[in-house]
């Protein structure tokens, strides 16, 4: 038998991770990661505090499912196929609402926000065969919440939730310790940009340190002009101002851990929030030091994380908390979708303040992302070259013993293993 | 139907020159110049299409820039680091409709419909289209821009990408 093929050359001895660009061009690598990826992991859905209401739902594509993320009449939360058991048509049309039923409009079934089959025109003429109570929506093999993340998986045999997010639950924590409550919400407004790039290089991208002095000088220069004054690295190893961290968290999840220099909403002032803030984010901290000890309110507060859930879930806990998560249209091509989260109990000021830091680096008007995205569609555009110079070159920080740094690609590599494993079958 | 007409101290034409002007600096990325167009409290803003008349404040934009903020946007999007515009997008943007909607003392609501085109290196059309809601300042006989609000009318802004000029 052939040796099964990798998308990876790794070698821990020489110090040497090559990535064969096929993984990035290929149709055929596409399918079958739609199969042997999407089918199989946990895959990021929603959050509860986007369902208020009993009957509010959103309609979103997930792991290029259409879906209704829903909240029936008994507060449960639920996912369904939005796809009606007759023929096939979407049942609801809407982005998002408030509902008791969703209305197939092709022959007028109707289901109820739970999923059941509540009416079925003209049921006489079917047979005894005819089961209504098994036509209910379908819907993910599991659909499981950590902390009002909902998440879905089409595997049958996936573990637990709580048990696929490993380590990873650390992190989700450390976010949620921003609120008194414990309690952080989706804030309104979706932003949504198409990037002409495979998949995986927003997984990159997202945790990617090293190309920030490059790809964002203009957001830095933004930074010195608003009187957060950037340091260069003291450190030779260092490429940011401040040090930081890459952190393997098991299953394939990983996050950096950044000392942080560019202010935090929760909590640590600059100059660029203006003085008037000055007093109310000393009060959130000093809630937090109460609330959680000092160090863990310094964790929260002067620290900063991008956090990868493998394989399509972002949370940078950055200039702002923002989820973001993508999905393949094609090999060289994602749609990516990216909501704001923030502490339910935040003053108007503490939100406003908090959603102008978000605008300053992320989305498609931000002051840093749209460089990504030019950076990542530059990579795809010279990764026509694949067939002639096939392979990338992913080995920086590859010698590097113990702590390993947000600067480097130990992180990267960690995302490529796992990702190698299950395309080529070595996974568990 | 009946038309109702108020009467304005200024004549449509000259509101629509006046955009038609600021159009043309867009366009052509004369964006100091554009910025003396102004007033020192001018505010942009491009809320998300999901939540079209909604407040900055408590939902998340695309573009939320007060002053200040504008003045950076145009220092960072005609710096040749900002990759996302380098080479800049080629802009070409059609206004039309203009109406004058409002008089509050001397600020003028008005209101009009664009199309811009973008066309960038290697890439597909960008096709921009919505609607301007303007709150424009009496200035001798011309207007200064206190704020310019913009609403895509797209349902799936996913295709428009970045803006990272100013639309």
């Amino acid at each position: 038998m052939p040796e099964a093929r990798s998308f990876v050359v790794d070698d821990t001895e020489k110090g040497v991770f090559l990535l064969d660009r096929e993984a990035l061009v290929s149709e055929e690598v596409l399918r079958d990661e739609v199969r042997n990826v999407f089918a199989k992991c946990w895959i990021y859905v929603g959050h509860g505090s986007e369902l208020k209401k009993n009957g509010d739902f959103q309609t979103r594509r997930v792991a290029g499912r259409p879906i209704i993320f829903v909240r029936d009449q008994t507060g449960q939360v639920r996912c369904h196929f939005n796809t009606c058991r007759h023929r096939g048509a979407i049942v609801c049309n809407d982005r998002s609402g408030n509902v008791r039923r969703f209305n197939c409009v092709y022959h007028g079934w109707i289901y109820g926000n739970d999923g059941t089959l509540q009416r079925v025109p003209g049921d006489e003429a079917y047979t005894p065969a005819f089961d209504q109570k098994s036509l209910g929506l379908k819907g993910p093999a599991k659909f499981e919440e950590y902390r009002d993340f909902w998440f879905m998986t089409l595997n049958p045999d996936a573990p637990a939730l709580k048990d696929y997010l490993g380590k990873a639950t650390d992190y989700i924590d450390l976010i949620i310790d921003q609120s008194p409550s414990g309690k952080m919400e989706v804030l309104p407004g979706t932003q949504e940009y198409d990037v002409s790039a495979n998949w995986k290089l927003m997984v990159e991208n997202s945790v990617d340190d090293y190309h920030l002095p490059s790809t964002h000088s203009t957001w830095l220069n933004f930074m010195a002009n608003s009187g957060v004054k950037v340091e260069p690295p003291k450190a030779k190893d260092q490429v940011l101002p401040t040090r930081g961290w890459a952190i393997e968290l098991g299953n394939g999840h990983f996050t950096t851990d950044n000392v942080n220099f560019r202010g935090r909403p929760v909590a640590k002032w600059i100059p660029l929030y203006g003085p008037e803030a000055e007093g109310e984010i000393a009060e959130i901290r000093a809630e937090l030091v109460a609330r959680l000890g000092e160090e863990r309110a310094t964790r929260v507060a002067d620290t900063n994380r991008n956090l990868v859930i493998f394989p399509n879930l972002v949370i940078n806990d950055g200039s702002s908390v923002t989820i973001r998560t993508f999905y393949p249209e094609g090999p060289a091509k994602m749609h990516v979708t990216a909501w704001a989260l923030g502490p339910v109990e935040e003053t108007e000021n503490a939100r406003a303040r908090r959603l102008d830091a978000f605008l300053t680096f992320y989305g498609p008007g931000g002051f840093a992302t749209p460089d990504d995205v030019e950076a990542l569609e530059m990579v795809q555009q010279g990764l026509a070259n694949w067939q002639d110079d096939r392979w990338s070159e992913m080995s920086r920080g590859m010698g590097r013993e113990g702590e390993q740094l947000n600067s480097d690609e130990h992180h990267l590599r960690i995302f490529w293993r796992k990702w190698n494993a299950m395309m080529t079958g070595a996974a568990k | 139907m009946t038309i109702q007409t108020k009467t304005f101290p200024v004549t449509r034409a000259q509101v629509e020159d006046f955009l038609f002007h600021e159009a043309d600096l867009l366009d052509n990325w004369k964006l100091n110049e554009w910025q003396e167009l102004l007033t020192e409290d001018a505010c942009y803003y491009i809320p998300p299409n999901d939540e079209l008349e909604s407040s900055h404040r408590n939902t998340l934009f695309i573009i939320a820039d007060d002053r200040e903020r504008i003045r950076q946007r145009v220092i960072r999007v005609l710096d040749p680091n900002c990759h996302a515009e380098h080479p800049r997008s080629r802009l070409s943007r059609i206004v039309g409709n203009v109406r004058i909607v409002e008089q509050n003392g001397d600020i003028l609501t008005v209101w009009a419909n664009f199309v811009c085109h973008r066309y960038r290196r290697n890439e597909r059309v960008g096709e921009y289209v919505g609607h301007y809601r303007f709150l424009l300042k009496l200035d001798g006989d011309s207007f200064k821009i206190k704020e310019r609000r913009v609403f895509l009318k797209s349902h799936e802004l996913g295709t428009l990408g970045s803006v990272s000029f100013i639309l």
